[in-house]
C-alpha cells in the first residue's frame, strides 16, 4: 500500500530534479548575476556587486540599442513575410492531390537540418566569387551584389535565409488549420454563390484566425532565438548590421568576457519574450473560454 | 487518370508552382551535396559548371582517422572531425534516451495521478519553449564550471540537453497518454501487474507515435545545438557543430571539405524526416492546432 502512495513521486521525481537543477536554478542564477561585475576567471562569490549599474549602462548604450533595434526589425520582418507567404501558399495549395504528404516531408527538411549547416549553405551561396548568386548574375552580364559585405544587403540576406528555413513551418500549420475547417460552412458559402475570394476572405481566414495567431506568436518567439544561422553567415557584421540580441549576448560573454553584462542583456531579452508568451497564453485561454460559452449556449438551445 | 480517381484534377500552373516550391526548398541542400563531391580547385574554377567528376576525397579527408585505410591524398590526418562525430552520436543518443525515459514517467504521473492541472503543464512548456539557449549561456557556464565541476564532460552537456527538452517531451507525451483508455490499465492491475509493469508493458506500446515524435525532436536539438556545446565542451569532447564553426574562422575556407562535414551533420535529420515525417508534423502542429 505504501509503495502505491509513493509511485507518483517515483515517476515524477527524476524529471523534477533535473528541471530544477539544470533549468530553474540557472535562470535564477542568471538574474542574480545580472547585478554583478563578473568575468569568467572569477568565482561568482568574488564578483563585485554593482546593483543596477549594468541595467543603467545598457539602457544608455548606443550599440545595445542598435542590437535591440536589429532584433526587433529582424523578428517583425521575417514573421510578417513568412505569415503572408506561408498562409498564401497554404490557401493556394489546399487541394486534394496525390503526393501531398511527400510535399510536406520535403518542406520540413529545412527546419530539421542543423542551423549551423543552414548558415553554411547560405554563406556558400552568397559567396562573392564562388557563390551561385553572383555567378548567375555574372553569367547574365549583371553587376555582382555585395550580399554579406554591405549592411543593407547583409540584413536582407539573413532575412531571405530565415524565410527559406521557416516559411514551411507556417505553411504546414496553416494547411492543417485549413483542412480541419468545418466542411459545412464552406459548402454553405459555395451554395450561396460566394466567389473564391469571398470564401477566403470572409470564411477561411476568420475561421483559421485562432490557429494563425498562435502560429504567429510561436514563430515570433522562435525568431528571437535565431542565432547560429546568423553567426555562421555574418557573425553579426558588417558593423552591427545583423547583430541580433542573442548573438550579442554570446559575444559579450565569450569575447568581451563580461558575464554580468551578458546576464543583464539575457534578462532584457527574457522579459521581452515573457510578455509575448503570456500574451499568447491568455489569448489561448480567452479563445477557449469563448468556445466553451458558445458550446454551452448551443446546448441550452437544444434543450 | 480515370474519372474515378479520388484526387482532384488541377491545371498545369498549379503543378508548375509546386515544382518551383520544391526546387526552392531543396536546391540549397542539393548544392551542398554537389559541392561536397568536388575538389576545391574545381569549386574555385571560374568556368565550373554543373558537370564535373565527383570525388569522395572530401569525405576521406574529413573521416581520415576512422577509415580502415589511409587515403593517399591526405598528407596530415586531422582527427578533429572523426572524434567530434563520435562525440555527437554519443551525446545525442544518450540525451534522447534519458529524456524519453524521464519524460514518459513524468507525463504518466501527471496524467494518471492528477498532480497539477494540464493547464499548468501547457503554461510551463510554453515558458520553457520561450527561453533561448543564449539566455542560459552565462548561468550554465558559471554553474557547470564552478559548482558542478561538469565543464568539458559528456555528463555536463547531456544534463543541459535533457533539461532543455524535458518540458516539450512531457507535454507532447501527456497529450498521447490522456488518450489511453484507463480500463486497459485497470485490467492489467486486476491481473496482478504493479505500477511499473503496467506502465512499461501496457501504456508504452500504445503511445509509440508520441514517443517517435518526442525522440526526433529531442535528437534534433541535441544533435544540432551549437552555443552551449561550444561553451561547455573542450577539445576532446567537442561535437560536430562546434568543429564546423571553428574551421570557419580561417580565411581560406576549403569549401569542399566543409560541405562534406555539413552534409554528414545534415544526413541523420534528413533520414529521420523521410522515415517519420508524419510524427514530426504531429509534434509540430500539436502546439498550435490542438492548443
Amino acid at each position: 500500500m505504501n509503495l502505491n502512495k509513493l509511485t507518483p513521486y517515483m515517476f515524477l521525481g527524476p524529471a523534477i530534479v533535473i528541471l530544477a537543477a539544470a533549468l530553474l536554478y540557472p535562470i535564477g542564477y542568471m538574474i542574480y548575476a545580472s547585478f554583478l561585475d563578473w568575468n569568467p576567471s572569477q568565482y561568482i562569490g568574488e564578483a563585485e556587486w554593482v546593483g543596477l549599474r549594468n541595467y543603467g549602462n545598457l539602457a544608455e548604450d548606443a550599440s545595445f540599442h542598435e542590437s535591440m533595434w536589429v532584433t526587433l526589425k529582424f523578428a517583425s520582418i521575417v514573421v510578417v513575410l513568412e505569415m503572408v507567404i506561408g498562409v498564401g501558399l497554404a490557401l493556394l495549395l489546399d487541394r486534394n492531390i496525390r503526393g501531398m504528404s511527400l510535399l510536406r516531408t520535403i518542406f520540413i527538411l529545412p527546419m530539421m537540418i542543423a542551423p549551423i549547416v543552414v548558415g553554411l549553405m547560405w554563406r556558400y551561396m552568397y559567396h562573392p566569387t564562388v557563390g551561385i548568386f553572383n555567378r548567375t548574375l555574372k553569367d547574365w552580364g549583371l553587376e555582382p551584389v555585395p550580399w554579406l559585405s554591405d549592411s543593407w544587403w547583409a540584413f536582407t540576406s539573413v532575412v531571405i535565409a530565415d524565410i527559406w528555413q521557416w516559411t514551411p513551418f507556417i505553411f504546414i500549420l496553416a494547411l492543417a488549420a485549413l483542412q480541419s475547417l468545418p466542411r459545412s460552412a464552406l459548402e454553405a458559402a459555395r451554395i450561396d454563390g460566394a466567389s473564391e475570394w469571398q470564401q477566403v476572405l470572409y470564411i477561411k481566414i476568420p475561421l483559421m484566425m485562432p490557429v494563425l495567431i498562435v502560429t504567429c506568436l510561436l514563430r515570433l518567439i522562435d525568431a528571437f532565438k535565431v542565432l547560429e544561422v546568423i553567426l555562421v553567415m555574418t557573425n553579426g557584421g558588417p558593423g552591427l548590421a545583423t547583430e541580433i540580441l542573442a548573438l550579442r549576448i554570446a559575444r559579450t560573454a565569450s569575447e568581451f568576457r563580461e558575464l554580468g553584462v551578458a546576464a543583464t542583456m539575457s534578462n532584457y531579452l527574457l522579459i521581452l519574450l515573457l510578455i509575448l508568451t503570456f500574451g499568447m497564453f491568455f489569448y489561448n485561454k480567452a479563445v477557449e473560454a469563448r468556445a466553451a460559452r458558445v458550446q454551452q449556449r448551443a446546448e441550452e438551445d437544444v434543450k | 487518370m480515370s474519372a474515378a480517381s479520388p484526387y482532384d484534377r488541377q491545371n498545369p500552373t498549379y503543378y508548375a508552382l509546386i515544382v518551383a516550391l520544391v526546387m526552392m526548398s531543396i536546391a540549397p541542400i542539393l548544392l551542398m551535396l554537389l559541392t561536397s563531391f568536388r575538389v576545391n580547385v574545381d569549386i574555385m574554377d571560374d568556368t565550373a559548371s554543373l558537370f564535373f567528376i565527383p570525388t569522395i576525397r572530401n569525405y576521406e579527408t574529413v573521416l581520415c582517422n576512422v577509415l580502415p585505410y589511409a587515403p593517399e591524398h591526405v598528407d596530415y590526418c586531422d582527427p578533429t572531425f572523426g572524434r567530434a562525430l563520435g562525440n555527437s552520436i554519443f551525446v545525442a543518443l544518450i540525451s534522447t534516451g534519458l529524456t524519453l525515459v524521464l519524460g514518459c514517467m513524468a507525463a504518466y504521473a501527471i496524467v494518471r495521478f492528477k498532480f497539477v492541472g494540464r493547464g499548468a503543464i501547457s503554461l510551463t512548456t510554453l515558458i520553457m519553449r520561450m527561453v533561448p539557449p543564449a539566455v542560459l549561456l552565462v548561468p550554465v557556464f558559471g554553474i557547470w564550471t564552478y559548482q558542478f565541476g561538469l565543464d568539458g564532460t559528456y555528463a555536463g552537456i547531456i544534463l543541459v540537453y535533457v533539461a532543455l527538452n524535458l518540458p516539450f517531451v512531457i507535454w507532447i507525451l501527456q497529450s498521447f497518454i490522456v488518450q489511453v483508455p484507463i480500463q486497459l490499465e485497470e485490467a492489467a492491475k486486476m491481473d496482478g501487474a504493479g505500477p511499473f509493469q503496467t506502465f512499461f508493458l501496457v501504456v508504452l506500446p500504445l503511445i509509440k507515435p508520441g514517443l517517435a515524435a518526442a525522440s526526433i525532436f529531442t535528437f534534433r536539438i541535441a544533435w544540432n545545438e551549437f552555443l552551449l556545446a561550444n561553451t561547455l565542451l573542450d577539445r576532446n569532447t567537442r561535437t560536430v557543430p562546434v568543429t564546423i564553426v571553428n574551421s570557419l574562422t580561417e580565411h581560406d575556407i576549403d569549401w569542399g571539405v566543409i560541405m562534406a562535414t555539413g552534409m554528414l551533420l545534415a544526413v541523420p535529420p534528413i533520414i529521420f524526416t523521410f522515415i517519420a515525417s508524419k510524427q514530426i508534423i504531429t509534434g509540430m502542429t500539436a502546439g498550435a492546432v490542438k492548443g
